[in-house]
């Protein structure tokens, strides 16, 4: 049941490149890291790609199929009618570093300026309790595989390198999600979130939560709810009455 | 669509997309959905007549707070102009600001982006974080004050089912349109109470949920009406201004009411 | 001098190796107050702990008041059949709950009793629900809480950077020589004390579950200056990987399937698990389906299913009836959820398996059965180690996590290998620092050594053999998976030994296309050599054992051997290229430990 394709994959690097075309078949099954692999061995032994797992759980092999951002690991070739010719190029938020390799220090960096968890003191007893009801929330953001494909579609630093400084982007809000809503930090994170991370600049088109492979609602769950803190906090005068009120 | 929206060289392909679905169907539709919307209720408010016809009257009058309306629903004072400028701001701005028709109308009308992966079409971005955009965080008072106006379309929905008699008088009785009232009204809280304010209004801003059951068990529900605010923000939409379109038609005579009881 | 041809960087401790046990060496180390780094092969946070998918097994007492490390102790020993090296195993059963408990301290967030605490789940081998998981994704947790405390903790971390020698000097290890995939281009790490936390050797089978950096690479290093390897010949075969499309087949299939109530089935229709208890698990294991059922519910009054014996025994089982004519379709077996537990609770607690099948099968598993078969997960061989001080055979060397040996015998319990990571990392770190601490001045490598490693290392874009690196390592795969397998005997053994010969020569002339930059080509050819060192390991190891151990079974020689093979471990020594074979015995266990075998029986 071998199907045939044409895989247009980008050859290159900073300097420049090209799409080059490839002939492969592909057998029952196989998805497109798959094909790229069978490239490497028999056509492109050098055609450079990063992966790990092969399985949709490290988040490595991140490219854009047909313009889309997705897993390669995660997309099966019969989503393709055989004689089809398939796009391969590399994410484009990042720097190339060669074919298919984009260097992504950029979310390494981000995450680096993200307050550590500052828990409250222990229970009487010594234990930590948290509650399955509390966790659950906070548990759709551990889900994240550090793709960085929501960093790749978000437009505000895909299609504005000048705004890449002052935005943390959308896994970094995943992350501070989690953060903030864990049932017992008691760090306050609103500032740094409108400040530095620019959570100002998402215009909440949503790309972040299409491409996420791991089903994260990434802008409904995380980026909205992290807005609504941000608004307590900065533009809501009736809870900064309420807060003066209270002496909070 | 400028080129210079990449900046800085990062090597690979420079193609605005390099998508070949249909990516550009969505925001074409929606551009024509809102836009037919947008006109339409302008005229309809503006055009101040054809909006009541005992005993409906129309969302987009509703509440009336003029007195020389043909309903009124609260007389505040006397206004000149059509009354519907009166309260339209509120929904108006509700839905201005409501994140969902953000996501909408920044992809389709300001193309930033058009589509995922399709490049942005503006060279510059700052997102909300300047004035005027900077307003969208007032998204929540707009919430108040939209769900004061659908506590009102429920009460002119209840008035739908008392019509007027002959000698002056009323009488308990339903119409198509009372069930138009009431579906409009329906459609339109479950748009609300879908919102995302709303959501963390119940629950969402807490830390620790599971210390406050009620609110767990408001914030579980408004998340999973959320889920489809969406949905509720087009068929609310929609339904709104067919809701118009019905006591307007009746008002002009093109059609009659159908009448149950 | 040479030296300032390569960039050089200088730290008291370098861990090589960014999973879990990396992590939580440097971790440890940084703590300890000593300049560490941490450098990986690939970026920080897709090291193979994160396709740990069941839990980390520790004696918490969330889920059953009646577990302590004793029993943990005792099943670890058991399950490995009694190959282990009891200290090992005593501290890690000793040690585990404090390390879960950290992690929840760092941020991890756990799956929750009621009450509020870590939950537990089932797993195979395991006499209580004991292993604290996040669903189905119990690795990522931990590597992403790992990562972030890291992080927090302005560790330095050297990503995509691919160690190929380790450097010493007179008899110490004092560094590690290595080059960055982006460019190529080589780079020196001068250190004190160096921890291998590398990982293991999977990625010479062909069916695996491991991911293309498990290339043995940490065996290889120490085995070439000079530590001594153990029981390279123990392998474990995940009885549970993806059978269908062959393009993901390996791909594991949580213990959790099982443990959260699946069951095993024929194709047949007959739960077979029940025809394959032995002796050795009688008195423990379920005899009837009733029992087993309820097991799940009252582990008091009822004995464990045989769905959950340890690892190697459910892999020789399903080889067995695949064997005898009863495998599904694709040549594996059924596994069966459900039909037993409601599509709610499977979506649940088991998400990511959920997700897997329904993209890369096209099989719902709240509907369908999944087909499964065994597949290559584990070394429990590897680094010889100090028990208490993670500390190889050659000074200041370290090891920890799969690349080391000792604590999981013949066979590892499922769960048993996060909660190794976090024990012996942590040891690992803190020895590591401590030997660094009291080292007077700064070892020094020889610049001509690394010169010449430099050569060596550039070899294969000088070679004109025209060998494809790829070709190699397809065929190194076969080999393995067909003379190297589950079942073992002699003459297939010996035919591997001179295929691996041969692919040897075919090595030494590989040819690669193309520069240094980013060249999958080059380091493959590289890693080949740590592939091959690895499997010539494992086979003259497989090749003396003659006995069936755990995860090691002999065709020729089926039962185990209590009085030779149950009392040593093969200790395998390279000098110049060559391993040499030795036996040494294992380590007595106190009699107060011992003990607590002679109770159970």
């Amino acid at each position: 049941m071998a199907s045939e394709f044409t895989m247009r994959v980008w050859r290159g690097d900073i300097s420049g490149g090209e799409f080059k075309d490839y002939r492969v078949e592909a057998q029952e099954g196989m998805v497109v890291l798959d094909v790229i692999h069978t490239i490497q061995a028999t056509q492109a032994p050098d055609l450079a790609v990063r992966w790990n797992c092969k399985a949709g759980k490290c988040g490595s092999c991140s490219a854009e199929i047909n313009g889309k951002p997705r897993l390669m690991c995660m997309t099966r070739m019969n989503l393709f009618e055989s004689g089809d010719t398939i796009t391969i190029s590399p994410i484009k938020t990042f720097p190339l570093l060669r074919d298919l390799v984009t260097d992504v220090s950029f979310n390494y960096e981000k995450a680096k300026k993200i307050p550590a968890l500052k828990l409250k003191a222990k229970e009487a007893d010594g234990t930590r309790r948290m509650y399955q009801d509390d966790v659950d929330r906070v548990q759709e953001f551990h889900k994240c595989i550090e793709c960085f494909l929501c960093q790749d579609v978000c437009h505000v630093i895909r299609d504005h390198e000048d705004n890449k400084p002052d935005f943390a982007g959308p896994r970094s809000f995943v992350r501070m999600a989690s953060l903030e809503m864990h049932p017992l930090d008691e760090e306050d994170r609103r500032e740094l979130l409108k400040v530095d991370a620019g959570l100002g600049y998402c215009n909440i088109t949503k790309c972040c939560t299409e491409v996420c492979p791991e089903g994260i609602h990434i802008t409904d769950n995380a980026i909205i709810p992290l807005k609504e803190r941000v608004v307590d906090a900065y533009y809501d005068p009736v809870v900064w009455l309420m807060n003066k009120l209270t002496g909070k | 669509m400028s080129d210079q929206a990449v900046a800085v060289n990062r090597g690979g392909p420079t193609d605005k997309t390099l998508r070949i679905d249909s990516w550009w169907v969505e925001p074409v539709v929606t551009v024509g959905m809102l836009s037919t919307f947008l006109i339409y209720t302008t005229w309809a408010a503006l055009v101040n007549e054809h909006y009541y016809v005992a005993p409906y009257l129309s969302p987009f009058y509703s509440p009336c707070l003029s007195t020389s309306c043909a309903h009124v629903t609260l007389g505040l004072f006397d206004w000149p102009l059509s009354p519907a400028i009166l309260i339209l701001w509120a929904p108006a701005g509700f839905r201005l600001t409501c994140y969902y028709y953000r996501k909408a109308y920044y992809r389709s009308f300001w193309m930033s982006p058009p589509a995922c992966a399709v490049r942005d079409g503006h060279a510059q971005y700052s997102g909300e974080t300047r004035f005027p955009l900077l307003m969208q965080n007032l998204h929540r008072y707009f919430f108040y004050a939209a769900t004061l106006v659908v506590l009102f379309l429920w009460w002119d929905a209840l008035l739908a089912f008392r019509f007027p008699t002959a000698d002056g008088g009323s009488e308990f009785g339903m119409g198509l349109g009372t069930l138009v009232l009431i579906a409009n009204a329906a459609f339109l809280s479950l748009y609300s109470f879908s919102c995302h304010s709303c959501r963390h209004l119940c629950g969402g801003g807490l830390d620790v949920l599971s210390q406050s059951p009620l609110r767990l068990k408001l914030w579980r529900q408004v998340s999973r009406l959320n889920e489809n605010h969406m949905l509720f923000a087009w068929i609310s939409l929609v339904g709104v201004m067919l809701t118009d379109v019905y006591v307007r038609f009746i008002s002009m005579g093109y059609i009659s009411d159908v009448r149950f009881f | 001098m040479a030296n300032d041809k390569y960039e050089t960087h200088e730290y008291d401790v370098i861990v090589i190796g960014a999973g879990g046990a990396g992590l939580r060496a440097a971790i440890e180390a940084s703590a300890a107050g000593v300049k560490t780094a941490l450098i990986c092969k690939s970026l920080l946070g897709k090291a193979h702990t994160v396709m740990a998918e069941g839990g980390i097994a520790a004696a918490l007492r969330n889920v059953y008041q009646e577990d302590n490390w004793k029993v943990h102790f005792r099943d670890t020993m058991r399950g490995g059949k009694m190959l282990n090296n009891w200290r090992m195993a005593q501290l890690h059963a000793q040690e585990a709950p404090d390390r879960v408990l950290e992690l929840e301290e760092w941020g991890a967030l756990f799956d929750r009793t009621p009450d509020g605490r870590i939950l537990q789940r089932d797993f195979g081998g395991h006499r209580y629900a004991r292993l604290a998981h996040v669903g189905d994704r119990t690795g990522l947790e931990m590597i992403r809480t790992l990562q972030q405390h890291a992080v927090h903790k302005g560790i330095d971390v050297y990503m995509e950077c691919n160690i190929q020698r380790l450097l010493k000097d007179g008899d110490r290890v004092c560094g590690a020589f290595g080059y960055w995939r982006e460019s190529g281009k080589f780079v020196t790490f001068k250190s004190k004390a160096t921890v291998m936390a590398t990982g293991g050797v999977g990625k010479a089978w062909k069916f695996t579950s491991n991911s293309w950096e498990y290339t043995g690479d940490g065996t290889t290093l120490a085995a070439n200056v000079g530590a001594d390897l153990i029981d390279m010949e123990m392998i474990q075969f995940h009885p549970t990987g993806m059978v269908w499309p062959n393009s993901v087949r390996g791909i594991l299939v949580t213990e959790g399937v099982r443990g959260d109530g699946g069951t095993l089935r024929n194709s047949e229709g007959k739960r077979f698990m029940f025809n394959y208890i032995t002796d050795y698990f009688r008195a423990e294991t379920a005899e009837t389906e009733e029992e087993a059922d309820a097991w799940y519910e009252d582990k008091t009054n009822n004995r464990r299913t045989p769905d959950l014996l340890p690892r190697d025994e459910v892999a020789r089982a399903i080889n067995a009836e695949v064997k005898a004519g009863r495998g599904s379709p694709h040549g594996g077996v059924f596994l069966d959820i459900a039909s037993r537990r409601s599509a709610e609770y499977i979506a649940r607690r088991l998400p990511s398996m959920h997700h897997q099948f329904k993209e890369l099968a096209d099989v719902d598993i709240t509907k369908e059965p999944m087909e499964v078969g065994p597949t290559c997960h584990y070394i429990m061989g590897g680094v010889r180690v100090e028990a208490d001080t993670a500390a190889t055979t050659v000074p200041g060397l370290y090891a920890a996590g799969e690349v080391a040996a000792g604590l999981h015998g013949a066979n590892r319990l499922g769960g048993n290998s996060l909660s190794d990571l976090l024990v012996f990392g942590r040891r690992a770190g803190q020895y590591a620092a401590q030997y660094a601490q009291n080292l007077e001045g700064h070892p020094s490598p020889d610049d001509d050594q690394i010169e010449q490693y430099a050569q060596e290392l550039l070899a294969p874009f000088n070679n004109d053999g025209g060998e494809n690196p790829y070709s190699v390592h397809m065929a190194l795969q076969d080999c393995m998976q067909n003379l190297v397998g589950i079942i073992r005997t002699e003459s297939e053994l010996k035919k591997a030994q001179t295929e691996i010969a041969s692919l040897k020569e075919r090595l030494a002339k590989v040819t690669v296309e193309g520069h240094r930059q980013y060249n999958p080509g080059w380091n493959l050819a590289l890693d080949l050599e740590s592939l091959l060192t690895t499997a010539e390991a494992t086979t003259m190891g497989a090749l003396e054992r003659k006995e069936s151990r755990g995860g090691h079974t002999r065709e020729d020689h089926p039962g185990p051997d209590p009085d030779k093979y149950g009392k040593i471990n093969l200790v395998l020594r390279r000098t110049d290229g060559e391993f040499s074979l030795s036996e040494e015995p294992l380590p007595e266990m106190p009699e107060d430990l011992k003990e607590l075998f002679e109770e159970s029986k």
